[in-house]
């Protein structure tokens, strides 16, 4: 059996809690070859090789379709896709691999629970509780429940530093909402919440949990059993992984009480002409041809994290975001946004006075500095800020000091043009 | 870090519209009056119009957003300001951004042209209630 998958090479490239060895990871990147200064890894990262190739060895030896076929490619195609479930499981400690459902990312994770959890148990009256540091993929489909079952949503601000009003998210668990769902890490802002204290705050109020781990999966882990939330969705491509595979992780005793979401081939018992019987955990939510590649990808993403150490990922993050915050906070007429950086995961969202966000990343474009300028999916948030767009650089394991030198030059570049 | 191809791309005209855009602010009591927004961005533009005998009178653009949306929409005013409707109904997405006289990225083309649509769904609209009129 192929190996490409694991992280054999990822594994001499730290030992747990030291320091990335970013030299030797940035070798399994070809895309960085290009000379390409990659700052947007909040938007979707970069795949190492070892990704690419335990999906390449999916399409080049043995190709074939899940959980039905008797011959040979398909039992080892079946059993790669599966094997991904256990790394995954272990990754985020769940306590076991039914209660993690393959989806294509984040946003179909929460649409999953909120058409099959939510419209069972968010009635007429009810209160959800979301925060306006959230991504449009926690809010909009929470917005479409409510409208359609009568609910209401109430957002907690934040503060001027960019970090969660707790005093106000906990005058809203007075009213006893069913169902708070926060992201653990802003993805426009950097913010890192306190996930397990809010967690436990809601479950207290006797709220259902559900936490957004888009931004922090990929860059601080989670334990989702010593977090105690009962769900906890994330994406693959923002963490190595390839685009089209993701995860919705369900405490088991809710998922065995949900409908299906998709319904079709692969996620029934038996189908009669007078009704039909779902399949077990975790293939009752996953209808249809599955995207079996990017599945098995997403598995080797995680081997390749779990080489590197996420105590390791973290520090290295931690140094770079540290690095760049002081560095484009001595720039004349640049305005940060959020907290600090030692309560903030690698993401800087930033303004220059005079000069759009797309100006800035179409100037930085010029010098292969990939920026990203926009609302970042959290036009509530721009709102709150008073702002439409700010530019936003973004890091990850494969980040080096110079790119963020090359970031301060194009941004020296654009102040000159338009000065 | 200088380039030939980003100097070219923010010419110096460009960047005085961005600056100094002409014919910026709000009518008093314009005929018509119309937003669009950029959903990529949330950058905003807006137009008022002072139409009499069908020929555009006076005009203004309000709003915020790149230097590319800006500046297209600084040139636009200028070239619509004593226009016929009938003549400005012909102005197409080559005019606007010939005018602009850059090469505009696909990424971009929308800040480009989003004065433009914001005079397509605005005045046209009015000359097509002008004609029910009549």
């Amino acid at each position: 059996m192929a190996t490409a998958g694991r992280a054999q090479g990822a594994q001499i490239k730290s030992t747990r809690a030291s320091r990335l060895d970013v030299a030797a990871i940035r070798k399994d990147f070809p895309i960085l070859e290009t000379g390409i200064a990659y700052l947007d890894s909040a938007n979707t990262s970069q795949r190492p090789r070892q990704v690419t190739g335990a999906m390449m060895d999916y399409f080049e030896k043995f190709n074939s379709n899940i959980h039905r076929a008797a011959y040979r490619i398909a039992e080892e195609a079946t059993e790669r896709y599966e094997g991904t479930r256990e790394k995954v499981r272990a990754f985020i400690n769940a306590a076991s691999t039914k209660e993690i459902i393959y989806t294509r990312g984040t946003t179909e994770a929460i649409n999953l629970v909120a058409y099959s959890w939510g419209r069972k148990h968010i009635g007429s009256g009810d209160l959800i509780v979301l925060t306006i540091l959230d991504h449009h993929s926690n809010i909009v489909p929470w917005q479409i429940l409510a409208a359609a079952n009568g609910a209401t949503i109430e957002y907690v601000d934040i503060d001027e530093r960019g970090e969660l009003r707790l005093d106000q998210f906990h005058d809203l668990l007075k009213r006893s909402p069913k169902l708070v769902a926060f992201s653990q890490v802003s993805n426009a802002l950097g913010t890192i919440n306190p996930a397990g204290p809010m967690v436990a705050a809601a479950k207290a109020a006797g709220a259902t949990v559900l936490v957004d781990g888009a931004q922090g999966a990929p860059h601080q882990g989670v334990d989702v059993q010593a977090l105690g939330c009962d769900f906890y969705a994330f994406s693959g491509h923002k963490m190595l992984g390839p685009t089209g595979a993701g995860i919705l992780y369900g405490r088991r005793e809710l998922l065995e009480a949900m409908d299906p979401f998709m319904s079709g081939g692969d996620m029934i018992k038996t189908v009669r002409i007078e009704g039909t019987t779902y399949h077990d955990l975790p293939w009752k939510f996953e209808a249809g041809t599955q995207a079996i590649a990017e599945v098995i990808g997403l598995g080797a993403a995680v081997d390749y994290l779990e080489g590197l150490g996420m105590e390791a990922v973290r520090a290295h993050e931690r140094e770079i975001t540290e690095y760049a915050y002081e560095a484009l906070s001595e720039i004349d007429g640049l305005t940060l946004y959020g907290p600090p950086p030692s309560r903030r995961a690698g993401v800087i969202s930033f303004a220059l006075a005079g000069i759009h966000p797309h100006d800035l990343a179409t100037i930085a474009d010029r010098d292969q500095v990939c920026l990203r300028a926009g609302h970042h999916c959290a036009m509530p948030l721009m709102t709150r800020l008073g702002v439409a767009a700010t530019a936003r650089a973004s890091f990850y394991v494969y980040t080096q000091k110079d790119e963020v030198d090359r970031l301060v030059g194009s941004i020296k570049e654009a102040l000159r043009i338009f000065a | 870090m200088s380039t030939a191809a980003d100097d070219q791309f923010y010419r110096e005209y460009i960047l005085d519209h961005y600056k100094n855009p002409r014919n910026f602010g709000r009518l008093e009591h314009p005929d018509i009056s119309h937003e669009e927004d950029n959903p990529l961005c949330g950058d905003v533009i807006g137009m008022d119009f002072k139409v009499t005998d069908g020929v555009i009178e006076d005009v203004r653009f309000h709003g915020r957003g790149c230097a590319i949306s800006q500046a297209s929409a600084s040139l636009l005013t200028e070239r619509l300001k004593g226009l016929p409707l009938a003549e400005a109904r012909k102005i197409g997405k080559d005019d606007v951004l010939g005018e602009l006289g850059i090469q505009i990225s696909p990424a971009r083309i929308k800040c480009a042209l989003l004065s433009l649509k914001v005079l397509k769904v605005g005045a046209y609209g009015l000359a097509g209630e002008d004609e029910d009129d009549e």
